[in-house]
C-alpha cells in the first residue's frame, strides 16, 4: 500500500528488549519483535509473565477501544474460541505521548495461501467449511465479522485448523459494516448492501474459495455480477462450487450453517466418483498440485496426478467431514 | 445527549487553490458552525505536490476534520473512511464535553481507565449508528481533476450505499468547483441518496482557476438552505419531520 498521510501520530516503533509497564495494571511486558503494521497501530510478539503474547500499540484511543470491545465480546460467544482471546488492556507513555495497547493471545500459524501452497489446494473448501462454522456460532451471537478475507486468517496447528486473527471490523447485526475490503464487499461488486447481517459475511466466505484460485484479484468492470459468473465458470477448480458459489454471492443462503452443510455434500460427493475408478493407481506420479476436481470432469488430464496422493487426500476429507459431522451432533 | 444531527462538509480537491484566499479561512469558519471540513486529496498516481498536501491538512486542521491523501484507485473506500471517522471524532468531542461537565475538570476519555473507555466507546458506536447526518460533498473540477471525476462520482454513489446501511437519515448534496458563472455549481440539491448521479459531472466545463476558498463558503450556505427549506415544508415532506432546529 501507499504511504498513508494523516493528521494523527503514528503507533510507536519498539525495538526488541523494549518494557513496557502498564500504567493501569502494572503488567510487564518485553517486546521481542514486530509481527505486523496496520491501519490502527503496529502488533508486536512479547513476553508477559504467563509467556508469548500479541501486543498491539496504536495511536489512536477510540479505534484499540473498539477493537479491545469487539475481543470482549467475543470471549463471550459460547464453544471454540473464535478469535485470539484477550489478555490485557492499558496504556503505556512513550517520551511523553501516551498510547493505549492491548495483550492478546499470539496465534502461531502460517496464511491461508502458504497452507495451500504446502498442503495442497483441496484444503481450500475444508477451510472454508471450519469457517463457516465458526461464522454460525459469531451469527447467533448477534455478530457479524464484517472484514473477512484471507488477510485477517490464519491457520493454526495441530490439528490444522483456521482462526480469526484480526477481528476489528467485527460489527453488532444490523448496524452499518464497520470495515471492507473491496473484493470481499458485496456492495463493491452491486450485489447487496454493507448492513451487518448475516448474508454479508456469508458472500465474502465465498469470495474467499474464488480469491484462493484467483489469486490475483480482479475489477468489477462494467457489470460485477457477470464478471463474477464469468470468472466461476472459467476455472475448472470451481466447477463442482459454481452453484453454491452462485447462490452464496446473491444472497442465496440464510445463515451459515446451511452454506456450511452445502458445501459438505459437495465435498463428499466430489470424492466419491473419483474412488470407484481403481485403475488411477497404475499412473505414475509426477509433481503436481493436485486438482482433484478437474481430473473428476476433464478426461484429458488423467495422467498428471498421483492416484496414491489423491486417494489419501479423499480418504483425509471423508474423515474430515464425517468429524464434522459427529461434532454437529455433539 | 440527544441524537441530533452531525453536518460535515467533504472537500475531494488536489490542493492547489489559486483564487479567493485562504480556504483554511473558511474552514476554521465552518467549524464555528458546528460544520466539520474533512479534505480528501486525491493525486495521480507518481504526484505528490507539497504545497498541495500542505493546503489540504491545513483546511482540515482549520476545521476540525481529517484529511487523507489518496491515489485514484483507492478513492471510493477512503471517502466513505473519511466520512464515518470524522462522525466518529466529532461525536468524540461531544462526549468529551459531557466528559469534563460530569467529571469537573479537563477531563478527556482517553484518561479513564481501559475498561471505562469501553463502555463510552460502545455509547459512541450506538449514536454514531443512529445520527442524522448532512453532508456537502464539493469537488474541484478544475482542469487538473478533469480525469479523476468518473472515479469520484463511483466512490460517492459508494459513499451513499455506505451510509444508507445505517440507522440514521442521510441528507447529501453535491456541489462542483469553479462553476460556470459562479464560484461554485450545485449539480445535485440536497437528497436521501446518491444513486442517481449518472453522468453528474458531465455538464462540468473545466476552467483554469480554483477558487476554493468562495467554493467552500457557498458550500457552508447550503446547510443555511436546508434549513430553511425544512422549516417551510415541514409536514410535507415526512424525513423532514423529526428536524427540531
Amino acid at each position: 500500500m501507499e504511504k498513508k498521510h494523516s493528521l494523527k501520530n503514528e503507533a510507536p516503533d519498539l525495538s526488541k528488549g523494549t518494557k513496557l509497564l502498564g500504567k493501569w495494571n502494572k503488567n510487564p511486558y518485553y517486546i521481542r519483535r514486530t509481527l505486523g503494521r496496520g491501519a490502527t497501530g503496529a502488533v508486536y510478539l512479547a513476553d508477559s509473565r504467563e509467556g508469548q503474547v500479541a501486543l498491539k500499540v496504536g495511536h489512536n484511543s477510540m479505534s484499540i477501544t473498539s477493537e479491545v470491545n469487539v475481543l470482549k465480546h467475543f470471549a463471550k460467544v459460547q464453544g471454540q474460541v473464535l478469535g485470539p482471546s484477550l489478555i490485557d488492556a492499558d496504556d503505556i507513555t512513550i517520551a511523553g505521548r501516551r498510547y493505549p495497547f492491548y495483550v492478546m493471545e499470539f496465534l502461531k500459524g502460517e496464511t491461508v495461501f502458504k497452507h495451500l501452497d504446502r498442503h495442497g489446494k483441496e484444503w481450500g473448501p475444508v477451510l472454508i467449511v471450519q469457517l463457516l462454522g465458526d461464522l454460525d456460532r459469531l451469527h447467533r451471537a448477534g455478530w457479524v465479522f464484517g472484514d473477512l478475507k484471507p488477510d485477517n486468517l490464519i491457520v493454526v496447528s495441530p490439528p490444522y485448523r483456521i482462526r480469526w486473527l484480526d477481528v476489528g471490523g467485527t460489527t453488532l447485526q444490523g448496524r452499518a459494516i464497520k470495515e471492507y475490503t473491496e473484493f470481499f464487499d458485496r456492495g463493491y461488486w452491486g450485489l447487496g448492501d454493507r448492513k451487518a447481517e448475516p448474508s454479508y459475511d456469508l458472500f465474502a466466505a465465498a469470495m474467499i474459495l474464488m480469491n484462493m484460485i484467483y489469486k490475483r484479484q480482479f475489477d468489477k468492470g462494467r457489470d460485477g455480477q457477470q464478471t463474477l459468473t464469468t470468472h466461476i465458470d472459467r476455472a475448472p477448480e470451481l466447477w463442482p462450487y459454481r452453484k453454491w458459489l452462485k447462490k452464496a454471492l446473491t444472497g442465496q443462503f440464510s445463515d451459515a450453517q446451511k452454506m456450511k452443510q452445502s458445501l459438505m455434500n459437495i465435498i463428499s460427493k466430489e470424492a466419491k466418483p473419483v474412488k470407484r475408478n481403481p485403475s488411477f493407481h497404475q499412473q505414475q506420479q509426477k509433481p503436481q498440485t493436485l486438482k482433484k476436481r478437474g481430473r473428476k470432469r476433464g478426461k484429458t488430464q488423467k495422467s498428471t496426478f498421483g492416484m496414491l496422493d489423491g486417494v489419501l487426500v479423499i480418504a483425509f476429507l471423508l474423515l474430515a467431514s464425517a468429524l464434522y459431522w459427529v461434532g454437529q451432533l455433539i | 445527549m440527544g441524537t441530533g444531527t452531525l453536518k460535515q462538509i467533504l472537500l475531494l480537491t488536489d490542493g492547489c487553490s489559486n483564487e479567493g484566499g485562504d480556504p483554511s479561512a473558511i474552514a476554521a469558519l465552518a467549524r464555528e458552525q458546528q460544520v466539520t471540513v474533512n479534505v480528501i486529496g486525491v493525486l495521480e498516481e507518481g504526484a505528490m505536490n507539497e504545497s498541495g498536501q500542505t493546503e489540504i491538512e491545513n483546511i482540515a486542521l482549520a476545521g476540525g476534520g481529517i484529511s487523507q491523501i489518496v491515489y485514484k484507485q483507492q478513492l471510493a473506500q477512503t471517502v466513505q473512511m473519511v466520512t464515518k471517522q470524522a462522525m466518529t471524532q466529532t461525536l468524540q468531542g461531544v462526549v468529551n464535553q459531557e466528559l469534563s461537565q460530569i467529571l469537573g475538570k479537563e477531563q478527556e476519555w482517553d484518561e479513564l481507565p481501559p475498561e471505562k473507555r469501553g463502555e463510552v466507546m460502545e455509547v459512541v458506536d450506538e449514536i454514531g449508528e443512529k445520527v442524522d447526518l448532512e453532508v456537502a460533498i464539493l469537488v474541484d473540477s478544475s482542469a487538473s481533476m478533469r480525469m479523476k471525476l468518473p472515479t469520484v462520482q463511483e466512490a460517492l454513489i459508494d459513499l451513499s450505499l455506505s451510509m444508507a446501511s445505517r440507522g440514521g437519515s442521510n441528507r447529501f448534496t453535491l456541489l462542483a468547483f469553479p462553476g460556470k458563472k459562479k464560484d461554485v455549481d450545485v449539480l445535485c440539491e440536497w437528497t436521501k441518496g446518491m444513486d442517481q448521479l449518472d453522468g453528474i459531472f458531465q455538464k462540468i466545463t473545466p476552467g483554469g482557476i480554483t477558487p476554493t476558498g468562495p467554493a467552500l463558503k457557498a458550500t457552508l450556505n447550503q446547510f443555511e438552505k436546508l434549513k430553511k427549506r425544512s422549516l417551510i415544508s415541514r409536514g410535507e415532506e415526512t424525513f423532514f419531520e423529526e428536524r427540531s432546529s
